[in-house]
């Protein structure tokens, strides 16, 4: 009978098609205003790394004394988003954790063998090999360097594809040497597409943006004086004395990553952060209490309010407006079965239950659903083209659909459409065959 | 066939009670021809309403086929009226945007038939009534006469035990009137059980007998003015208070 209600329902909607697209035009314009903000903020708000979310941790420590905060962080305990790089050596001394990794953004020129390219910078993440795996990191060619790398301050580099593909034409670069500022590193492996959104490893620049076209051991990084490419922030005093006197001040800069699988783990990683400060009082480093911080993914993007209150109070009004464009297609409905009030008598007086009369009248309901969850589809694709314009670069680079907003589109029409039809259809079902008869 | 025995049927507002049939009862038995006949708000038509099982009835009893009609739940009455009804309206009422084909097929459907049931059964039931050719016609393209042989059609095709037939001329001409009225005649002498509700006095004197409604009540059993040769049964009956 399924058929035989959609063919129904295919008639009826050509019957008054002024009607049908008014129905059709107002599903699709609420469906098109709540996709593009929730596609918005589904991509705000995607775990990035859904598997670990719970077991990987950053941290945060109280450096600077509470007099001397100068950054503004919106955090009322005034701790700092990053760490100061004798912390970050420190607690990679330590080795607490299962995993761990200091790092920090920065950039490096790359001097191409290819006559044929020019020297171009590139992005480059400094990190200790632990990074790769800590973040489960996909490899097409080769593998992380060994931990003897970080210790060593060896010479090597992991590709992105994206720069393999550019300097080695997409061939297995492993064993090759790469001349970033004229000294040779050799590639050890390529690490696949790897972006997760956002960047919850270092939200300080282009929380949206792509990873890094290439990684280095934090040591060697160091060594060779990379510059940070991202926020270098300081109580007030840069430190003296260079490169040197830079990374040993209480600047902070370096962003730090430990991988805790248990919740013991976490407990006692809680509980050495907390001793870690205690001693650095007591050897005179810090003259206050100093608190300390440990957040998972999840807890460390809440924090940031990667998920502006904006962008979900633009959802809200968004599914509003949405609910009101129901509202309206809700009385169309009403209307358009009313009209048909005698048709339904003819039904019911040849036999139809009021249950089949439902399942009729409901099946129609599910097909403007869908026409106006398709018609949605194209206003929300239009929608984001708009946002692409109007936003900036890192939020326009999630603004596009996947098959996930596009069965969320399609589903959120049809069941919402069907339940705005349920008054309608119910009605449809009350209709008094006698008294409609009678009328004619 | 059709048993309402002190019948009632009552409208209730908060200050009135209306009944448009009291102490209503008629007996029509398989193979009768009944004409309904009364003035303007006689109740021809709330019988008719109630006899297809599409409105409820205040008091009584009422056997269709032998079945206690009284208390069913709407599945059940609805799944009655399917198998054992078929009716005829003074207006039609074919669904517009249905061809003639598929407004033959409404009641076969809710019926459950499958597809090759359900074809046979439609090109036998317009075989019937002349119209095979007009199988994709749409209602709009039909006269009333025709229209009004699709809906005789629809109500033939899933071989009800009774017809119910309400002003079925009230809408066509005379030449079409009596096209219509032979095609029921012609059904009753095929063994048909017609109940037909009509304010025509001369469409009535051509059913096998004539019971007349005033204020609700069957007030008189006409005798039968002429039999029918070759009808259904013979022995009918109808008794009113």
């Amino acid at each position: 009978m399924m058929y035989y209600y959609f063919g129904l329902a295919m008639r009826s909607l050509k019957r008054n098609l002024v009607l049908t697209a008014l129905m059709i035009a107002a599903i699709g314009v609420g469906i098109g205003a709540s996709m593009t903000t929730l596609t918005l903020f589904r991509a705000m708000a995607t775990d990035p790394i859904p598997q670990k979310s719970r077991q990987l941790f950053t941290l945060q420590i109280g450096n600077w004394p509470p007099n001397k905060v100068t950054v503004a962080t919106g955090d009322e305990e005034h701790l700092q988003q990053q760490i100061s790089y004798p912390d970050a050596v420190a607690l990679m001394n330590a080795h607490e954790g299962r995993r761990q990794s200091a790092m920090y953004h920065g950039g490096r020129t790359v001097i191409p063998a290819n006559s044929d390219l020019k020297p171009f910078e590139a992005s480059t993440r400094a990190a200790y090999t632990d990074f790769f795996r800590m973040f489960d990191v996909p490899f097409v060619y080769g593998e992380p360097w060994p931990a003897s790398d970080d210790a060593n301050h060896s010479d090597v580099v992991v590709l992105s594809r994206e720069l393999n593909d550019k300097l080695f034409g997409g061939a297995n670069s492993v064993g090759k040497t790469v001349d970033l500022d004229g000294r040779g590193f050799r590639v050890v492996g390529v690490a696949a597409r790897w972006n997760p959104v956002p960047r919850f490893f270092d939200l300080n620049t282009d929380k949206y943006g792509k990873t890094e076209q290439m990684f280095i051991p934090f040591t060697t990084a160091i060594d060779e004086q990379m510059e940070m490419w991202g926020n270098f922030n300081c109580d007030g005093d840069v430190g003296t004395g260079g490169w040197e006197g830079r990374i040993h001040s209480e600047c902070v800069w370096v962003q730090y990553w430990v991988e805790l699988p248990a919740a013991a783990d976490v407990a006692r990683y809680r509980s050495f952060l907390t001793n870690y400060a205690i001693e650095q009082r007591r050897s005179g480093r810090f003259h206050w209490q100093a608190l300390t911080r440990l957040r998972n993914v999840r807890e460390w993007l809440a924090y940031n309010h990667v998920v502006s209150d904006e962008a979900r109070i633009l959802v809200l009004v968004s599914f509003s407006f949405l609910f009101v464009c129901l509202l309206n297609a809700m009385g169309l409905m009403l209307a358009k079965i009313m009209g048909r009030s005698g048709d339904i008598a003819v039904r019911r007086a040849l036999g139809a239950s009021r249950g089949a009369v439902f399942m009729q009248c409901l099946t129609e309901t599910a097909v403007v659903g869908l026409a106006g969850g398709l018609l949605g589809l194209g206003l929300t694709s239009l929608g984001l083209f708009g946002l692409r314009a109007l936003l900036s670069d890192e939020i326009s680079r999630l603004s596009s659909l996947d098959a996930v907003d596009i069965t969320i589109a399609v589903v959120l029409a049809v069941v919402a459409t069907t339940l705005a039809g349920l008054y309608p259809t119910w009605r449809a079902t009350r209709i008094q065959p006698a008294w409609q008869l009678k009328a004619q | 066939m059709l048993k309402m025995t002190h019948l009632s049927k009552a409208y209730r507002t908060e200050v009135v009670e209306t009944y448009a049939l009291r102490d209503f009862s008629i007996d029509v038995r398989e193979g009768d021809f009944v004409a309904v006949t009364g003035p303007s708000g006689s109740g021809k038509t709330t019988f008719l309403t109630i006899a297809g099982l599409l409105e409820e009835f205040t008091g009584g009893e009422y056997l269709l086929d032998g079945v206690n009609v009284r208390g069913l739940d709407d599945n059940r009455r609805s799944r009655l009226r399917n198998e054992k009804i078929g009716f005829i309206f003074q207006a039609f009422n074919l669904i517009p945007d249905l061809n003639v084909e598929d407004n033959v097929d409404v009641p076969l459907r809710y019926r459950g038939f499958n597809g090759a049931e359900r074809q046979r059964r439609i090109r036998d039931a317009l075989g019937r009534v002349g119209l095979s050719a007009r199988s994709r016609h749409y209602p709009s393209e039909l006269s009333g006469g025709q229209q009004q042989r699709v809906a005789i059609a629809r109500a033939l095709a899933g071989s009800p035990r009774l017809l119910l037939a309400d002003e079925p001329t009230g809408n066509l001409d005379t030449q079409m009137a009596r096209g219509v009225m032979e095609l029921l005649e012609e059904l009753h002498r095929d063994g048909a059980t017609i109940v037909m509700v009509t304010h025509d006095p001369e469409l009535a004197v051509r059913a096998q007998r004539e019971v007349h409604i005033v204020d609700g009540q069957v007030v008189d059993l006409a005798p039968p003015p002429r039999l029918v040769t070759g009808g259904g049964a013979a022995a009918s009956a109808a008794t009113g208070t």
